[in-house]
């Protein structure tokens, strides 16, 4: 035992300094490459592997090939899904991302209670997302329960269904995870837009240009490293929109008639209240490469521009 | 609010038309009022009884703690909020200290592979989380996690995102430094642990904000994982238990409250390390 030891630490006098650095940022990388090969990449491919198969709780994987992709294909609840998650993210992202550059934009030149104001809109970001889902449940109630409708009233307008509508219902569940994305969306922006040298806006004062063709022509180019992140970001989190919509809804979670489900819930739905796990397996390839190819197509759109 | 707002602190000193720096003001706070409505009416009507919640003012009649204590009372909140603690806290740990222990290794160490290991890692960023729980469902069953703390925590111990925000922020530390530690025979955790480490802490604390924020809001991984009220994770907890409640709409909001109340406190106390780490954060990473 001392021998050895004694063994290794002649070994690792031996080294040169520049291969003990080596053998160090590997003991670092040790226990990461481990836990990124076990709870990432290998759940990757297993992912792929069990769309491939009929594997569910109630019987042994079997082989089935393509069978699963082409029964996504022809299930009509896939396209109504479709369909929705879509809707979240173009509806979603551009209101929410237009609001959000309203807001900070102004809200960056006001100095006035601008931490006040700030920390108010921040606020609902730090909310929890299953908690506040009921507080909005609560609000689309109809009379004499909802605080929306209470409202409306009071005014003279006539009541809305919001939930219960499968035309409003969609809006409805978007609103909140709007609500709260918003305050993160203004703190990036702010940022973006502080790190903007203010001797281009002091240049084109003394040019006499416009406000609105600042903005145009140097603010916005300048701004696009901080658009692109929030557009790929926030298309992300829409389309992967799930929390909201559970509990939201929660005696028919994704209803009325499914109008609200998004792909999350649907492979929430197949692989745990179904236990259909290859079908599920399935779903989330699609899910995966609808992301890839959404943040790819952004990403080109906007570099090029 | 009132007409003499003083502008002078304003970020562009430009002479703009006052009237309507004080309309945008204006629109500014009142768009402030209708978002904080809802945190609003949640917290006034955890303060009302059965008998006033359709009364729809935002000031109770006569405001009360009893629906708190009515909800504490059987300690199923207390375990929830303990379980999202713990789990919260174990991530954040685990996190602040592998995702900077990568990040500075790939940021200060030159060998080969690095590169490898660096695109590795990053390239996790595109999998959804979604793609991966049916096979960490099967790995913890498998394995027995199903309804234990390690299940809930495990996928997020580490993450992409915070080894490549690490990375960033160890780039900006001068190499002359850990030199000379080097030469004062400190070996590379040591210098990793004492130096470097400290000398980005906006960026640990942008880190460990986000973690736990993530971990403590977390509602689609511990709703598989977890079976059993005593595990359930307060989101989750709060679900069930709005659920069970039905309509009794005042005890549903004052369940909501409790989940909520923690991070704005939190907020109030740290808001500025929390908003100057959301825009670190946004901006390296």
């Amino acid at each position: 035992m001392i021998a050895a030891r004694a063994k290794s630490t002649r070994l690792w006098d031996g080294l040169s300094l520049s291969h003990k650095r080596v053998l160090w940022a590997w003991t670092f990388l040790a226990i990461p490459i481990l836990f990124y090969s076990v709870i990432r990449f290998w759940p990757t491919l297993q992912a792929i592997a069990l769309s491939f198969t009929n594997w569910s709780l109630m019987r042994p994987a079997s082989f089935v090939g393509l069978e699963n992709y082409t029964r996504l294909v022809q299930d009509p609840l896939f396209w109504q899904v479709f369909r929705n998650t879509f809707l979240y993210l173009i509806i979603g992202t551009p209101i929410s991302l237009l609001l959000s550059f309203a807001i900070a934009y102004y809200l960056d030149r006001v100095q006035f209670m601008h931490g006040l104001i700030r920390a108010i809109y921040f606020l609902p970001f730090l909310t929890t997302a299953a908690a506040m889902a009921w507080v909005w449940r609560w609000f689309y109630q109809p009379v004499p329960i909802g605080v929306i409708n209470g409202f409306l009233t009071w005014v003279g307008l006539p009541q809305q269904p919001f939930l219960r509508s499968t035309v409003q219902a969609l809006p409805a569940v978007l609103a909140p995870a709007v609500w709260a994305g918003l305050g993160f969306q203004i703190i990036i922006f702010i940022a973006g837009l502080r790190a903007i040298p203010t001797s281009y806006y002091e240049a084109a004062r003394i040019d006499g240009v416009s406000e609105f063709t600042i903005l145009r022509r140097i603010t916005l180019p300048l701004l696009k490293p901080t658009i692109v992140f929030l557009v790929v970001f926030s298309s992300i989190s829409f389309l992967r929109i799930f929390d909201q919509v559970y509990n939201i809804n929660f005696n028919d979670p994704g209803g009325p008639l499914n109008t609200t489900k998004p792909l999350v819930m649907m492979i929430y739905q197949t692989a745990f209240k179904s236990f259909d796990m290859g079908y599920a397996a399935a779903q989330t390839v699609v899910l995966f490469a609808i992301l890839l190819v959404v943040s790819l197509i952004q990403l080109r759109v906007l570099k090029d521009r | 609010m009132t007409p003499q707002i003083t502008l002078s602190g304003a970020r562009s000193s430009h002479t703009a038309f006052r009237p309507s720096r004080i309309v945008s003001w204006t629109l500014l706070f009142l768009g402030g009022l209708v978002m904080v409505t809802p945190i609003l009416f949640m917290l006034s009507t955890s303060l009302k009884d059965a008998s006033q919640v359709y009364d729809l003012k935002l000031i109770p009649a006569s405001p009360s703690l009893d629906n708190y204590w009515t909800v504490l009372s059987d300690g199923r909140f207390l375990r929830w909020f303990l379980n999202s603690l713990v789990v919260a806290v174990a991530v954040t740990v685990s996190n602040v200290f592998f995702d900077s222990l990568v990040g500075y290794t790939l940021a200060k160490f030159r060998f080969r592979g690095r590169y490898v290991v660096f695109i590795a890692i990053l390239s996790t960023l595109m999998i959804p989380t979604e793609m991966l729980v049916i096979p960490w469902y099967l790995m913890a069953s498998t394995f027995g996690w199903i309804d234990s703390y390690w299940g809930i925590m495990f996928p997020g111990m580490m993450t992409a995102f915070g080894t490549f925000l690490m990375k960033q922020f160890f780039e900006t530390v001068p190499d002359e430094f850990l030199e000379a530690a080097r030469i004062d025979g400190l070996n590379e955790f040591t210098i990793w642990w004492r130096v470097a480490m400290p000398l980005v802490t906006p960026a640990l604390s942008a880190l460990a904000i986000f973690t736990f924020l993530g971990n403590w809001t977390a509602f689609f991984w511990p709703l598989i994982v977890t079976n059993s009220r005593e595990l359930y994770t307060l989101p989750i907890g709060l679900s069930s238990f709005a659920v069970e409640q039905a309509i009794q709409w005042e005890m549903i909001m004052t369940g909501a409250s409790l989940a909520t109340i923690p991070t704005l406190l939190v907020f109030l106390l740290l808001q500025r390390y929390i908003v100057r780490g959301v825009m670190l954060a946004g901006l390296k990473g």
